[in-house]
Parts: C-alpha cells; sequence; structure tokens
C-alpha cells in the first residue's frame, strides 16, 4: 500500500505545486493592471499574495478552490439552494436514473444480439454508430420535445441522456461475456438436456458476470458525465451542471470551479460504490479474491 | 392510416429479408455483412416517416426524415460553415494538438519510474471524470472563437490518450527488452523499434475513445458562448425557435462526421497495427 501512495502523492504535489504557480502567473494580470490604473507600481513580492485572494480570479489557487468547496458543503443547510450537497444530490438522482435505464437497455439488447444472429447483424452496427453522434447535440432537442410531449419534469430527458451515454459499455461487456463460455461447457450443457434457457440462467449469464460488473465502473462514469452535459444547456436550475452554468453567466469562476470539483468527488464516490458491489457480488458467487 | 400500414408492412417485410439472409450463407459474406445493417437503417427510417405521418405527429416535435433531408439540401451552405466553424477549427485542432501532447507526456513520464506510477492512477481517475464541466472555464480563459473549443478538445482527449499510451509502453515482454539488450540496441532504438509499435494497439484505443470526446467538447463549450457560427451554436438557437428540422440536419451532419472520424481512426490504425491479432481476417 505504502508503495503505491507514495508515488500518487508526489504526483499531487507537483500538480498543487504547478497549479500555484500558474495562478501566480494567471491572476498577476489583473494585479498590474489594478497598479497602473492606480498610479502606482507593485513589486513582485506584494503581487504574490495578491493573486492568491481575489474574488473573480482567472484561476483561483487550490486554497480558495477548497474554501468554497467546504463553504458550499458545510456552509449551509442541506436543503438550501446554494449548498452543493442539495446540487450533488439532484446530480446523483439524475445519473442514477439513468444508470439503472442504461444497464436494463444494455444488457437486454446484449441477451436480443447474443440469442438472436439477426439482431447482432443489424442492430450491434448502429449501436457502434450511436456512439459516435455526440449525444450532447441532442440534449437540447430532447428537453423540447419533453415539453411538448408535456413532460414537466427535467429528470427524463437528462436520464435519457445519461443512459444513452451508459447503455453502450454495459452492451460491449455483456456481449462478450454472454459468448464467453466455452465450446466444452456448452457441450457439456448439452449431454444434460439442458434447454436454451437452463443454458443461459446456468451458465452464460453467470459467465458474464466479471464482464458486466467491469463495465459498470464505465457506465456510471459515463452516466454522470451525461447527466452533467443534460444540465448544462438547459436552463436547468439544480444539478451541479446548472451550477457550473450559474456561474459561468454570473462571471464567478469560484462557484464553477466547486461546483468542478464537487463533480470530481461524486465521480470518486460512484467508481468506489460500484467497486465495492462488485466485490460483494463477486464474494457472494464464490470467486476467490 | 395507409402511411401507418405501409411502414408497418415495409418494417415486417424487411425483417423478414434480414433474418433469411441473416440465417443463410449469404450472411457470412461481406455483402451480407453490409447488407443486413443498411436495410436496418433504412426500416427504421421508413417507420420514423410512417409513424410520423400516420399519426400527424406535429413537426415542432419529430420532423420526418424527408424534411429533413430537404432541409439539409436547402441549407448546405450553413451547414458548411458550422462544419468548418466546429468540427474542423475546434474539434480537429484540438483533438490534434491533445493526441500529440498526450503522445509526448507518455513517452518522457515513460522514463521517470515514480511519475509513472504515481501518475497512472490519478490519469485513470482523471479520464472518469466529467471534463465538459472545464468548457465555461476555458471559454472564460480563451474567448468565444474556436480556441476555446479547441482548449476544451484538448483537456477531453488529454488523459485517456495517455493513460492508454502509459499502459501500452509496457505491454512488450521482457524476453522482448532482453533480445533488444542483446542486439546492443540503446534506449531510443528499442523505444522506437520495439517499445512504440507494442504500445500502439493501446494507444489506439484512447484515440478511439478521444475521437468521440472531441466532437462532444467542441459542441458543448459552444453552449456557453460562440461567435454566431458553429454545430453547438446552431442548435441551440433553433431549438429556441423551434425549427427542429435544421436542428435535426445539425444532427445527421454531426453523425456523419463523428462516424467518418472514427472510420478514419480505424483505417490508420488497421494500417500501423497490421500485425495484432484483432486485425487479421
Amino acid at each position: 500500500m505504502k508503495e503505491k501512495a507514495l508515488p500518487v502523492l508526489a504526483v499531487l504535489g507537483i500538480i498543487v505545486v504547478i497549479w500555484y504557480a500558474a495562478a501566480v502567473w494567471m491572476n498577476a494580470t489583473w494585479v498590474y493592471d489594478q497598479a497602473e490604473r492606480a498610479g502606482t507600481t507593485v513589486s513582485f513580492a506584494e503581487v504574490v499574495p495578491q493573486t492568491m485572494a481575489q474574488d473573480r480570479p482567472l484561476l483561483p489557487p487550490p486554497h480558495q478552490v477548497a474554501a468554497e468547496l467546504w463553504k458550499g458543503v458545510a456552509g449551509q443547510a442541506v436543503t438550501s439552494k446554494r449548498s452543493l450537497v442539495y446540487h450533488g444530490f439532484v446530480t446523483f438522482r439524475g445519473t442514477m436514473m439513468g444508470f439503472a435505464l442504461g444497464i436494463v437497455l444494455g444488457v437486454a439488447l446484449a441477451v436480443s444480439i447474443v440469442r438472436f444472429r439477426v439482431m447482432d447483424m443489424s442492430v450491434m452496427p448502429w449501436a457502434i454508430i450511436s456512439q459516435t453522434i455526440p449525444i450532447v447535440a441532442l440534449a437540447p432537442m430532447i428537453l423540447t420535445v419533453a415539453n411538448q410531449l408535456g413532460i414537466d419534469s427535467r429528470e427524463v430527458p437528462k436520464a435519457v441522456i445519461s443512459a444513452y451515454l451508459s447503455f453502450f459499455p454495459v452492451l460491449v461487456s455483456m456481449v462478450k461475456g454472454l459468448r464467453s463460455p466455452d465450446q466444452m461447457q456448452l457441450d457439456l450443457l448439452k449431454t444434460y438436456n439442458a434447454s436454451e434457457g437452463e443454458t443461459f440462467w446456468k451458465l452464460r449469464l453467470p459467465a458474464s458476470m466479471p464482464y458486466f460488473f467491469a463495465s459498470l465502473k464505465v457506465a456510471v462514469a459515463a452516466a454522470l458525465i451525461g447527466t452533467i452535459v443534460g444540465e448544462l444547456p438547459t436552463g436547468a436550475i439544480e444539478g451541479l451542471g446548472a451550477r457550473m452554468l450559474i456561474g459561468s453567466q454570473f462571471g464567478e469562476p469560484l462557484i464553477m470551479w466547486a461546483a468542478l470539483f464537487a463533480a470530481a468527488i461524486l465521480a470518486g464516490l460512484l467508481i468506489v460504490a460500484v467497486g465495492i458491489v462488485e466485490r460483494v457480488a463477486r464474494k457472494r458467487m464464490g470467486v476467490p479474491a | 392510416m395507409m402511411w401507418l400500414v405501409g411502414a408497418v408492412v415495409f418494417w415486417l417485410a424487411a425483417w423478414a429479408v434480414n433474418a433469411a439472409v441473416a440465417r443463410s450463407a449469404l450472411g457470412r459474406t461481406r455483402g451480407g455483412r453490409v447488407f443486413v445493417p443498411v436495410l436496418f437503417g433504412v426500416t427504421v427510417l421508413v417507420l420514423w416517416e410512417g409513424v410520423v405521418r400516420g399519426f400527424g405527429v406535429q413537426p415542432v416535435i419529430l420532423p420526418p426524415p424527408s424534411l429533413i433531408g430537404a432541409k439539409i439540401a436547402g441549407s448546405a451552405g450553413v451547414l458548411w460553415a458550422d462544419f468548418v466553424q466546429t468540427v474542423v477549427k475546434g474539434a480537429l485542432s484540438g483533438f490534434v494538438i491533445g493526441v500529440g501532447a498526450a503522445f509526448v507526456v507518455a513517452v518522457a513520464i515513460d522514463r521517470v519510474p515514480v511519475l509513472q506510477r504515481g501518475l497512472l492512477p490519478i490519469g485513470n481517475f482523471v479520464a472518469a471524470l466529467p471534463i465538459v464541466g472545464l468548457a465555461p472555464i476555458l471559454v472564460m480563459w480563451f474567448g468565444f472563437d474556436w480556441q476555446s473549443k479547441a482548449a476544451v478538445v484538448v483537456v477531453m482527449v488529454f488523459f485517456p490518450v495517455l493513460v492508454n499510451l502509459v499502459a501500452g509502453l509496457q505491454a512488450s515482454e521482457r524476453m522482448q527488452r532482453d533480445l533488444m539488450a542483446t542486439w546492443g540496441a540503446g534506449y531510443w532504438q528499442t523505444l522506437v523499434k520495439l517499445r512504440l509499435p507494442a504500445a500502439m494497439p493501446f494507444f489506439f484505443n484512447g484515440v478511439k475513445i478521444a475521437t468521440t470526446l472531441a466532437l462532444i467538447g467542441a459542441i458543448v463549450a459552444e453552449f456557453f458562448g460562440s461567435p454566431i457560427v458553429g454545430m453547438g451554436f446552431r442548435i441551440s438557437t433553433e431549438v429556441g425557435r423551434l425549427g427542429l428540422d435544421m436542428v435535426w440536419a445539425e444532427i445527421a451532419v454531426a453523425a456523419l462526421a463523428g462516424s467518418v472520424f472514427y472510420g478514419a481512426v480505424t483505417v490508420v490504425e488497421r494500417w500501423v497495427t497490421f500485425w495484432h491479432p484483432s486485425q487479421r481476417h
């Protein structure tokens, strides 16, 4: 563990140092401008502290972002509109809906693709092409259409976008997984006179589980990206994506950075959670750890 | 009613044809492999057209494909200008810079084992982050024109390519590296003749992920401010005016651009990694 943690910490340290240097460099322009307007000159030693605590820095230094993040997480009531926990939860809810929808869609398509050759030949190429279409192009339209159809909730279009991004990794891995039993095993089940359904439940499905869980980590990250993108161009008022949009429109970089890091933390938590579910499932299925 | 019945009949007929082709020997040939998905795509379009006309769906909800086709033909000039602005200037330039930077950094990191071990977990994590969120910040830094879009694309494609290439550079086997050593090959010779070629399948995995990310990044960045040209700009303004046929026309262009982009990378991959088992037919 120690051998692993040390290099990671070292790299993190380097990143923070570079970040501070960049913050000084980028924010200094503003300080020099202010000084010039005031008709004074500032030395470099005077500039540095002033780059660390601006209200609208071009690049906020790490401690300012951390402070804003802390203010958003702990400084507000959880139900407040300014609380990052609240917005994070909205995004989390959207992610979970899209994730669930993506899993169902991906698994269902994979099962029918493995079962029917026609599906394999006709649907699989289009599933691949669907991922080369930038879904974000569809995002504003999905919202309008949902509105026209009388779906008032902003959750549905968000979930659709996020499902669109997350179903693909599940589909690809499940197709691979359901086909992973080798001929010997299939033949054995045939000698047992197993029906197709039995072969599916007792051999193919269990065999596909490692592939399934591997794809979940990718899918959950994709679902989160989809949800945030779904919140961006839509004039949404809730969610981390909406916070970023608000920060952009009102010229408040600190809000943007705090929302960005909140999204990063959420992504980390989701990936860890999926990892735990995977470990529990593997243990229950008797896979040696 | 006629439209609806016609569409459903066409659907069933096409399905029967596809099922027959898939089961027959024709399905194993190259022509069959192309024919089946194409017929499937055509069926979806016919069904779409039939349902929209049959149920009298408003064009503001879902325009029929024929209307979208007419729109594409009618406003080719606008679509081309948007394509150049978003795909060529924004996505492609950012893609080239991002992949190039990731390549250089990966090779540089490879010489320092501490960096390599530290950067791989972090890079893996960053690659899973919603980096699109950087779009508003980068638009603020680089202005509204294509430079900011390219910057978003650079950041988005950098990490997947970096992580895959760093992993790929470790893919050559001990035996192979020992063999190079017995031939007296230096670091650079080993890198160019053995380790980089061995890393190429990994590299192209990252590049393929990057192609889709590049288009997403370029379009999303336009939602945060753009000149009055570009696919993201056109989509968001036309949605506001309920000009959904134009939106669908842009989506069709985006889909085509994305598929061609991906296809081009696949062709290059086949050419570079012709030796890899996955490329043998």
